[in-house]
Formats: structure tokens, C-alpha cells, sequence
């Protein structure tokens, strides 16, 4: 089983601060994958500008990173900053790594004047391009994201030392936002595009726990024929699928998500004010059921950061901070390492029914029940 | 010897040994009560007097002669008409253990006599095919272990519900939501349901031990069963109950039963589960029912308005069926009209190399609630032998098939594929039909099953009995001759109902719990499936296991 931990704060931090929240969960993972997730960045050499989309993942060698720089100026993207990591390569068990690369481009032009989901779309269909491309030279290019203030490093091996691997303590990169995940190895074989967190259009997911129903969900989903909708190689991939699909495809507000993986059961749908709208909704995403056990952590692109748990409940995620940092572990003493400085009584573990939010402000928690009355309109 | 015309054998005549079953009696046994004789459906026994002659030589009086014993006892009939049908219930009603049927080793000869008058044999049961079917073999083995143990059967909450009517896609759902569409209705059932077996073909006795049985499981365990009425309609007095929503309505080539119905929709006072078009059905292909004269009593005659006494053989197909399009634009829209739109409809059809074209049609019917699939292995009341042996098309690789071309197409949550046809052939009905289930059925019906389980149906896939075609059914299943039926007790015919769902809901949680599935049907988990069978293991998709 994976261990998660997230932290957001009002003012931007490095990430090696969450790579040591890990390591007080350390038994929980076994070394075979680390993924952060960095929102609301901040570069110590940079003045970046939070609309220029970020490219992050690793070139495997000289040839791939020629390809890739070719590629993205033949598509108009013009490069405004190159993170530079300082690499000890020593620590890192892989030896085919020429180059972890996060680069700010520029839009072409032609692109900033199109509408919103036509830019998505694009920026979306570049990174599938790359990753395609890298899968058609023997994997020898991996492309993690492509977005506005998004960067994403993952890397096999122990969390603690591929953050020394890739200097991340040394403040260079630091954000509002970061998502990590120290990868249990269990379904499928060691694979880079395997590790949390997993990104699509701006929203991210990360989940501890086996996802039992995946084949269906996974093959609902394939059934929709959308791009982004592709990979899988981790079965929880599809968490962060139907978050996206949930928000972005059917344009429904952050609470519909856990009625649609976890929905209520037959009599309390009965007993609930719009009952008859969350049974029909229920139905209609029937294949997309999570049946657990999994704590699904996300973030959404206004660096609002969210807890589900699936219906069981057979994981004991955690939320604890105070106002301006605020931070989610699957473990409560991930949340002990990453925000010691606060009342750990107020801590809070999410029952089946509730959908946790911490919302871009961070002043405090917000509880939604699934047995709260939902808001209709914005679903019309 | 003796010339031939001096003995009574002719062609088609048979000694004990030609015949499928052997009665054995034990004389020294025998009270001469009289049950078995009276009990026996085929009056395939009788009492017998018997003469035995004792010869008798008195060397000193150099005298011969003869004394004569006379004594009774059972004896077999060996013409066709009255072979034994092995169905034993002369060994149920004997006081003494003196009676009973037992399989004959020797080749069974009435195979080559079964035809006369130039009318080939018909039965009822299933196709005589012994053995494990493909179902059984299939096992369950992704299971959850170290990383995310297994759920606890006995604790966990399971739900295990389905969904029986078409869903929409949830874009379209939220489209009409907001502009107020019309939202096609749905049923949450229990996904074993009691599949179509008509009010003509069951006894009254059956057929009401099973709606009772039904609703105590709906209203006092919680287990949403709903049972299919077949062809022939429904007691008016169970159209206008509460107790109609349990019930699948059938409209079969035949339109039996639907004046009836008709009639009764105003003063229905709930609307019925679903309506279910037959086009066909999976142990007799391209026949309809087949309901004799025998079987059609005043009651039967009255539910499906024909004069009493007479043959009832439904047409092969519907008389306004000039293809599945037609069909779909007349028959569903029209149905879902007369219930004001409020009532899935779908039909049903036998398995076939051509389903995937039909659910295709399905697909694009606004109004097709779903699709039924039977097998060749389903049962029947009445069939040609020939059309329950050998034709149709075994329901595992079809479903698949179907299920597989509409995950292709995205539309897997929409249309919902019932399977039937051989589930629980062998007693394994939770493990035939979750196998089914996670190859993509969203449930299955169950017909010999039940009359097996719930009544103690004695036909079996070595053609036991299987007569329910000429209403003598020992047990009083399928016959509307009252002195048969009043064998059947509706009470304990409930009571097992109630028994066989709680039982299979158990197996299921057992069956779930190890794949660490409680909270939806694992609809197309076929990864969790696997078979000793490379070929059948390709041709389902699933793993291949040893």
C-alpha cells in the first residue's frame, strides 16, 4: 500500500519538507517509485509567469531530449526557462536518465488567441504526442505534464534519496502545493508513468490502496474514446480519469465526485432532498463505482486540494493544519512531520460520506456529506 | 423354436432392458398397497396376477401332474407410451422400500421407437448434457491479499443490485435532466431473477408459491427479486396487487394473456417491473411455445381467451415482425407507450452467432431497456428433442462476445445484457451466474433452477422425467390437472424461494469478498476470471489458468 502525503501553504515551500513528512511513513512503502506534484511554483531564478505551461519528465538519452526540443518548437512553444536540477546520479537506481527536465514555454500565438478548451486540448494532445513518441523509441522519453504552474518529477526508488539526487532541498523550486506519493509497488512492474500522482487537463489525484473494480472502470472509460483517457498502467489512474471527467466532461461541481465513485445506498438516496436526480446520476455512471479500499488525494488548478475515502473506509487518511497550512496524509503522523505547529486535536478523518476541501484561501477545512443537500443548479 | 407369428413380438417391441429405467420390486417386500400404481404419471406400472406352475411327480404312484401357486406383483409396462420415466415417485409413496426405478446400463432402445405415428419426441427439461459445464469451470482467482486483505463476508455491507432498464449516457442524463427529457425507467433488482415460465406451463400452485415466495423476499428480506411471467399472461387479481411490480410481463408471438393485461392497466395500482418482447428462447430456437391441449384447463383458457382443450403452439416468430427494426419501432415503442413510458422494455431472444447484430439495433432504440440472451442449455416446458439437443448456441461466449462490442462502443452502462440458459445446470447457480456477471452480464435468469430448488423438479440431464410437456408432472410443477397440482404446496414453495435467495445472496458476498468487491456488481471484472481451458480462455478474454 502506497504512502501519501500533501501540504499547501499560503507561502510557497520546498518539497524536500514533504519528502521528509514520508519518511515518518516509511513502512508503507518499498522504495519502487516516488511522485511529486508541485502547484503554485516558485523558481529561485526564475520570474515565472503562472500562465506558461510547464513541461516536466525525464529525456532517457541525448537523442530523445534533441527530438523533444525539436518537437516543441516545430508545435510554436517557445522555451522562457529551463530548470536545471543538480543531479547525483549516484542515488539514482536507474542508469538510463541523460536529463529530468521542467521547462516554462511560451504559447505560440496562435494558440494564447484560441478559447479556453481548445488551449487545454492542445496542451494536452502535445504531452500525449511526447509520451507517444517516447514509446516509440523504446521509452526513451517520458512526459509527465504539460500545464500552467504544474511540475511533476517521478523517479523509482526511495523518496528521501531522490530528493538528494535531484537537490531538492536547495530551495531552487519551491510551491503552494505539493502532492507526493512513496509507491508500493503491487499490480504492475515498475513503470515511471506507474507512480502517483497522476495528471490530466490541471487535476491531479493520488490514492493509497487497490482499486478492485478497475477493469470496468478502466474499460468505461476507454469506451469514451477521449484522449487523455489513456495509460492505465497504475489501476489508480482512473481516480484522477473520473475526477476530470466529473468536472471537466460533464461540468459538474466538485461535490457529484463522490456521489459518482462512492454513491449513497438505495434508502438514504431515498431519504435525500434530491434524491431522485443522485439515483439517475448513480446510475448513468454506474461503472465508475470505486470498491476501494483507497484514500484518493487531489488537487484542482485554483490549488484547491481535497480527501475522499472509498465506501469502506479501510483507510485511515487524515487532515490536520491551521490557517494558512494545511496538510493530507495517509498516515496521521504524516501530518505530525509535515505540520508539527498545530492543534492535533482538531485533526480530522473523514468518514465514507464526506468529501474533504481545503480551499485556495486555507483558512480553514470545508466537510461536504454526501447527505448534504447538493447544489441542483449548478449541476443544470 | 417356434415360428415368429406364434409370439407377440414385433418390430417395435421392447423387453425391460431396451428401456431407459428398470423398475426394480422386491415381492418379498410388496404390502400391495396399491400407492406406486396409483401414483406412477405414466401408468408405467401395474398390479399383476400372476400363475406359476409347479410341476409335481409322484414316482411311487407313478403319477405326474402339476400344482399351480398364484401370486401378485408389480410389473413394468415396456410399450412407449407407458415406459417409466425414472421419475421415482413410486419409491417416494412406498411404505416399505419396495419399489424403485434404476437407470439401465444397457443401450436405451426407445431412442429408435420415440417417433411413432411420425410425430418425433418431445419433452420438457433442459439439453442432455451431463458432466461440468463451462460455467462450473470457471474459477474466481484475483484475489485480495496482503496489500488490501480480503472484506469480510459476514460483516461487510455488500450491495449487490443491478440495474434492469436502459441507463443513459451521463452527459445526455444531465441534458435531459436540465431540460426536462423524458429519463427512460429503471429498475434496482436482485440480479438472479426467476426467468419467464408461463401461468400455463407452471400449475397454479407453482406459480403462486413463487409470487409469494418473491414478495416476502422483497418486502421482508430486502432481496429485490423479480420473476418473468412468460407467455400467457397473469391472474387478473395479481395484475390489479401491489404485487405487480415483482413481475416481468412476457408478450410472446402467441399475444397470450395480453387482452387481459390490456385491460386491466387502469386499475393496475402500480406498474409492473418490465416488459419482456420473446423472440425467441435459447432451448428451442425458432419455435414458440408449445402449450398442448392437455394443459389447457378452463383457468388457462380463460387468462389467454381460447376456447378450452385445444393446442396453444405460438407461432415461431411475431406476426408483425418483418425485421428487428420494424419490430423494435412497432412492438417497444408501443408497449412503452401503453405504460405511459414508465416501464423498461426488452427483449429477449436465443443466443445466436447473430445477437451482436440485434443488440446493435438495441443500441440505437431509444426505448430498448436492455437484452436477454438464452442459451442452449436453457429449459423449457415443451420442445422438439432435436431443437433442445441440438440447436442454439451455448450462452457464455455469446454474451461475451456481446458484452465486448459494447464496451467498444462505450455503452456498456447503457444497455444492460441479461444471460440465461443452463445457470445453476448443476446446483451452481451463484457461481454459474457471477461467472456470467463479470463476463458482462448485468444478471441472470434462472428457471429450472428454481423449479428444481424451490418445488424439487425431478428432471434431470439424463432425461428423468422431463414431462412437462403432457401436464403429468409427478410433483405437481407443471400441470394444470388439479389432482396433480394439489400435490405442490405453495407454502413450502415459498418458503424454499425465500431459502434459495438468501442462499445465493450469502454466496455472493462469499464469492465478492476475496476480489474485495462490496459496492457494485462486478459487471465485466473479467480479470478476476480464469479457466483450465486455453481455447475457452482466448475465446472469453479471460485468463488461462493451470
Amino acid at each position: 500500500m502506497c504512502r501519501l502525503a500533501l501540504k499547501t501553504a499560503s507561502e510557497a515551500f520546498s518539497p524536500y519538507e514533504v519528502l521528509q513528512g514520508m519518511e515518518a511513513m516509511q513502512e508503507g512503502y518499498d522504495g519502487s517509485g516516488l511522485g511529486l506534484l508541485l502547484r503554485g511554483l516558485h523558481f529561485e531564478d526564475f520570474k515565472y509567469d503562472s500562465k506558461y505551461p510547464i513541461l516536466s519528465g525525464i529525456a532517457h538519452t541525448e537523442e530523445s531530449w534533441h527530438r523533444l526540443n525539436s518537437f516543441m518548437e516545430k508545435r510554436g512553444f517557445e522555451l522562457k526557462y529551463d530548470h536545471e536540477f543538480e543531479t547525483n546520479s549516484a542515488l539514482i537506481e536507474a542508469t538510463d536518465r541523460y536529463r529530468y527536465f521542467l521547462r516554462a514555454y511560451k504559447m505560440p500565438a496562435s494558440l494564447v488567441a484560441k478559447s479556453k478548451d481548445e488551449i487545454e486540448t492542445e496542451l494536452m494532445l502535445t504531452r500525449l504526442a511526447l509520451r507517444k513518441d517516447g514509446e516509440e523509441h523504446g521509452n526513451d522519453l517520458t512526459a509527465f505534464s504539460f500545464w500552467p504552474d504544474v511540475a511533476t518529477i517521478k523517479e523509482v526508488g526511495w523518496p528521501l534519496e531522490i530528493g538528494d539526487a535531484l537537490s531538492l532541498s536547495d530551495n531552487r523550486i519551491k510551491s503552494r502545493v505539493c502532492m507526493a506519493q512513496g509507491r508500493q509497488n503491487t499490480n504492475y512492474g515498475i513503470n515511471l508513468y506507474a507512480c502517483h500522482p497522476f495528471f490530466i487537463q490541471g487535476i491531479a489525484t493520488m490514492t493509497n490502496g487497490e482499486n478492485t473494480a478497475f477493469v470496468p472502470i478502466r474499460d468505461w472509460l476507454l469506451g469514451k474514446h477521449f484522449p487523455g483517457y489513456t495509460g492505465y498502467q497504475s489501476d489508480s489512474e482512473t481516480f484522477t480519469h473520473i475526477l476530470h471527467y466529473t468536472l471537466k466532461q460533464l461540468k459538474l461541481p466538485l461535490q457529484a465526485y463522490k456521489h459518482i465513485i462512492t454513491p449513497l445506498r438505495g434508502e438514504e438516496l431515498a431519504n435525500h432532498p434530491q434524491g431522485e436526480f443522485l439515483t439517475g446520476l448513480r446510475d448513468s455512471c454506474r461503472r465508475l463505482i470505486i470498491d476501494g479500499p483507497n484514500a484518493v488525494i487531489g488537487t484542482l488548478p485554483d490549488e484547491t486540494c481535497m480527501l475522499v475515502m472509498d465506501q469502506k473506509k479501510l483507510r485511515p487518511a487524515t487532515v490536520g493544519g491551521r490557517p494558512g497550512a494545511w496538510a493530507i496524509a495517509s498516515e496521521m503522523c504524516g501530518v505530525d512531520a509535515m505540520i508539527p505547529d498545530r492543534d492535533p486535536s482538531l485533526d480530522f478523518q473523514p468518514m465514507r460520506e464526506h468529501t474533504i476541501i481545503v480551499p485556495p484561501e486555507r483558512k480553514e477545512l470545508t466537510i461536504w456529506s454526501q447527505h448534504d443537500p447538493y447544489p441542483l443548479g449548478q449541476a443544470a | 423354436m417356434v415360428s415368429a407369428r406364434s409370439v407377440s413380438v414385433g418390430p417395435g417391441s421392447l423387453s425391460y432392458t431396451d428401456l431407459p429405467w428398470i423398475i426394480q420390486h422386491r415381492e418379498d417386500r410388496c404390502t400391495l398397497c396399491g400407492h406406486c400404481t396409483a401414483v406412477c404419471p405414466k401408468e408405467a406400472i401395474y398390479l399383476a396376477y400372476r400363475r406359476q406352475r409347479m410341476p409335481k411327480l409322484d414316482v411311487l404312484k407313478k403319477k405326474r401332474g402339476n400344482e399351480y401357486r398364484t401370486f401378485v406383483g408389480i410389473r413394468q409396462k415396456t410399450n412407449m407410451a407407458n415406459a417409466c420415466i425414472g421419475c421415482s415417485m413410486c419409491s417416494m409413496v412406498c411404505p416399505n422400500e419396495a419399489i424403485m426405478p434404476v437407470p439401465n446400463t444397457n443401450e436405451n432402445r426407445t431412442l429408435f421407437f420415440n417417433n411413432r405415428k411420425g410425430e418425433p419426441m418431445k419433452r420438457g427439461g433442459r439439453r442432455n448434457e451431463v458432466g461440468p459445464t463451462l460455467l462450473d469451470r470457471i474459477m474466481f482467482n484475483r484475489i485480495s491479499m496482503l496489500t488490501d486483505p480480503a472484506l469480510d463476508a459476514g460483516r461487510h455491507e455488500f450491495n449487490v443490485t443491478t440495474t434492469l432498464g436502459r441507463t443513459l449516457d451521463p452527459a445526455e442524463f444531465l441534458k435531459r435532466t436540465r431540460e426536462g427529457g423524458w429519463i427512460p425507467p429503471t429498475r434496482e433488482i436482485f440480479p438472479f431473477v426467476i426467468g419467464s415460465m408461463s401461468f400455463g406451463a407452471l400449475s397454479p400452485n407453482m406459480w403462486l408459491g413463487l409470487l409469494q415466495g418473491v414478495a416476502y423476499c422483497n418486502e421482508v428480506l430486502g432481496i429485490p427479486v423479480v420473476m418473468c411471467t412468460g407467455e400467457g399472461g397473469c391472474p387478473p387479481w395479481v395484475l390489479k396487487s401491489p404485487y405487480l411490480k415483482y413481475i416481468v410481463l412476457q408478450i410472446a408471438s402467441g399475444y397470450f394473456g395480453w387482452d387481459e393485461i390490456i385491460r386491466a392497466i387502469p386499475d393496475m395500482q402500480c406498474d409492473p417491473a418490465a416488459i419482456e418482447i420473446k423472440y425467441g428462447q435459447g432451448a428451442k430456437p425458432g419455435d414458440g411455445g408449445l402449450l398442448m391441449w392437455f394443459k389447457v384447463s378452463k383457468l388457462i383458457a380463460r387468462l389467454r381467451g381460447v376456447p378450452e382443450g385445444v393446442d396453444l403452439p405460438s407461432p415461431p416468430v411475431h406476426q408483425t415482425l418483418y425485421s428487428i427494426e420494424e419490430s423494435v419501432m412497432k412492438m417497444m415503442q408501443t408497449l412503452s407507450t401503453a405504460f405511459g413510458h414508465k416501464v423498461p422494455i426488452y427483449p429477449k431472444i436465443s443466443a445466436s452467432t447473430s445477437a451482436k447484430s440485434v443488440l446493435n439495433n438495441l443500441v440505437r432504440n431509444p426505448y430498448a431497456g436492455g437484452l436477454l440472451i438464452d442459451g442452449i442449455d436453457g429449459g423449457t416446458g415443451a420442445a422438439y428433442n432435436v431443437s433442445m439437443d441440438a440447436t442454439g448456441h451455448p450462452i457464455a461466449s455469446n454474451v461475451r462476445e456481446c458484452y465486448l462490442d459494447l464496451v467498444a462502443q462505450g455503452k456498456q452502462n447503457e444497455i444492460p445484457i441479461f444471460a440465461a440458459g443452463g445457470i445453476g445446470k448443476n446446483g451452481n447457480v451463484t457461481q454459474n451466474g457471477l461467472a456470467l456477471i463479470m463476463l458482462g452480464a448485468s444478471g441472470v435468469h434462472i428457471g429450472k433452477y428454481i423449479m428444481q430448488s424451490v418445488a424439487g423438479c425431478l428432471g434431470n440431464e439424463k432425461n428423468r422425467c422431463n414431462v412437462c410437456n403432457v401436464g403429468i408432472c409427478p410433483k405437481g410443477i407443471t400441470s394444470q390437472n388439479p389432482k396433480l397440482y394439489r400435490r405442490l404446496d405453495p407454502d413450502v414453495v415459498a418458503e424454499r424461494v425465500a431459502e434459495v435467495f438468501m442462499s445465493i445472496r450469502t454466496e455472493m458476498k462469499k464469492v465478492m469478498a476475496p476480489l474485495g468487491r462490496s459496492q457494485s456488481l462486478p459487471v465485466g471484472m473479467s480479470d478476476a476470471l480464469g479457466i483450465g481451458d486455453k481455447d475457452a480462455a482466448d475465446r472469453l478474454n479471460i485468463k488461462y489458468v493451470c
